[in-house]
């Protein structure tokens, strides 16, 4: 598992309050991890402060599994 | 006319998290004041109030796993939290937690709150400050919206009755429980959920009721004694804070399914004082008329009235108050029992009304009023039994509760034996 990887999840199963085991790639955070609209707006605030990067209202829309937040996230962070 | 009773109680108080827990120490005469430990208080004049006592929720602590998943908790401010402590109590006390869409239908929520969400807006702006606003929350709206109580109340138990909230500075709870009491009445819902909740013990709270005067500076060696309501020493009230909810139910909706009964609504009587922002008229006339209308409401007269929960919040409105009550009891003065209970817990602001009328509900329950501690040198010789820091074990077929908040804005409940 990357490091990108770890922290992501990290950051999912404290906001979510869901097992880890439940965070796999292709994880939808509304359809599988509960989350509603707004947990996904803190979400992408939560990478952004995590990772030091500024994830665009455009992309954020992009972002909607765990593996869709881990890639760009790895694609965008140093 | 619906008759309208009280078949649920739930309260968070800085004596206790419970209601039997907060009731036993209040008629103990202890005090829920302290030093400060929310936040730093090394910046504002006032370094003690009256907090929620923390803990693992045993011997009457607040632990807010209790009462809120983390998850969620996160996304709210502590007012919304006491809250939906002190309206989980009272649902369960009540009994009432339908399965059934039409009872769910006809179940609705009056929670207020004087202020909201300070310590979240407080915390909030420093953030964006410190950071920019990019980084405020999209759970920092909703967690300090006066009216998410009662909607969070709302979703929780899916009741979708009439879902309000009342906004009256110190009157709040009063407020709320008397309108969610008409609401019943006029028949657009048989069952409401109805109190207030505040938790404004943070920097800015303490620091703008500062600027106001209106808080207690002088006894930061012994803040337990700094609320004493009619005391010649007192010199403002000690903040507080927690929550009081109250279920309140159709008569004959409560007789049908054998709900428990504490207590009827009797009366409930509102005024304005039309005078000041933050200080009551001399002759007390604004709480004169709210306590008369009340009275008005429940067909009663002021000899009938054996209790009396003050407003009282340790300020100098207390003798004025005091004066009013006088002059409204005339030669029955001398029969009645009036206490500040917020001798022993603070001033709540917007859940005082809420948790007073829950202690005179008690009064009720079991005939006994409680004391006003701290009471040692009254300012004035007051006609009427002040119960200086010892509760009274008398008879109390009906009790008055006071609240009057910043604004001129009275509410009086007046409450009675069930039956």
């Amino acid at each position: 598992m990357s490091d990108v990887e770890k922290r992501v999840r990290k950051i999912v199963v404290e906001h979510l309050g869901v097992e880890e085991e439940k965070v796999t790639e292709s994880a939808s955070f509304i359809d599988d991890l509960g989350a509603d609209s707004l947990d996904t707006v803190e979400l992408v605030m939560a990478f952004e402060e995590e990772f030091g990067i500024e994830i665009p209202d455009d992309a954020a829309e992009t972002i909607q599994t765990f593996g869709d937040a881990v890639s760009f996230i790895s694609q965008h962070s140093d | 006319m619906r008759r309208v009773v009280v078949t649920g109680l739930g309260m968070v108080t800085p004596l206790a998290c419970g209601v039997e827990e907060s009731w036993s120490r209040i008629l103990d005469g202890q005090s829920g004041a302290g030093p400060i430990t929310k936040f730093d208080a090394s910046r504002v004049v006032t370094t003690y109030a009256c907090e929620v006592p923390l803990g693992d929720g045993s011997d009457g602590t607040f632990n807010a796993d209790d009462w809120m998943e983390p998850k969620e908790r996160r996304k709210v401010d502590d007012f919304i939290l006491f809250g939906m402590a002190a309206a989980d109590q009272a649902v369960r006390d009540a009994g009432w937690m339908p399965e059934d869409e039409e009872d769910r239908l006809r179940t609705g929520v009056m929670i207020g709150s004087g202020i909201g969400g300070l310590q979240s807006i407080e915390a909030t702006t420093q953030l964006i400050a410190e950071k920019g606003p990019r980084r405020v929350s999209p759970f920092f709206i909703p967690g300090a919206l006066i009216n998410l109580v009662s909607g969070q109340v709302g979703i929780r138990y899916g009741f979708k009755g009439p879902n309000h909230a009342v906004v009256t500075a110190c009157s709040s709870g009063a407020h709320a429980i008397g309108d969610a009491a008409r609401l019943i009445q006029w028949g657009d819902a048989e069952v409401m959920i109805a109190g207030g909740t505040e938790s404004s013990i943070c920097e800015i709270g303490i620091a703008g009721f500062n600027a106001c005067k209106a808080l207690s500076t002088k006894y930061a060696n012994d803040p337990k004694s700094a609320s004493r309501p009619y005391d010649a020493d007192r010199d403002g009230f000690v903040m507080g804070e927690g929550a009081g909810v109250v279920v309140l139910e159709d008569y004959d909706h409560a007789v049908k399914r054998g709900a428990k009964i504490y207590a009827e609504i009797l009366g409930y009587g509102l005024s304005g004082d039309a005078y000041h922002i933050t200080a009551p008229s001399e002759d007390g006339d604004g709480g004169y008329r709210s306590m008369e209308a009340a009275l008005n409401r429940a067909g009663i007269e002021p000899a009938d009235v054996d209790y009396i929960n003050a407003h009282g919040t340790s300020t100098m409105a207390d003798t004025i108050e005091l004066a009013a009550v006088e002059r409204l009891m005339g030669a029955a003065a001398s029969k009645a029992t009036m206490s500040s209970t917020k001798s022993a817990t603070g001033h709540l602001l917007g859940a005082a009304g809420a948790i007073e009328a829950i202690f005179s509900i008690l009064a009720i329950r079991d005939q006994v009023a409680p004391p006003t501690i701290n009471l040692d040198n009254p300012d004035v010789q007051p006609k009427l039994d002040l119960a200086p820091n010892t509760r009274r074990d008398r008879e109390v077929k009906v009790a008055l509760s006071n609240s009057f908040g910043f604004g001129g804005t009275n509410a009086s409940l007046v409450l009675g034996a069930p039956g």
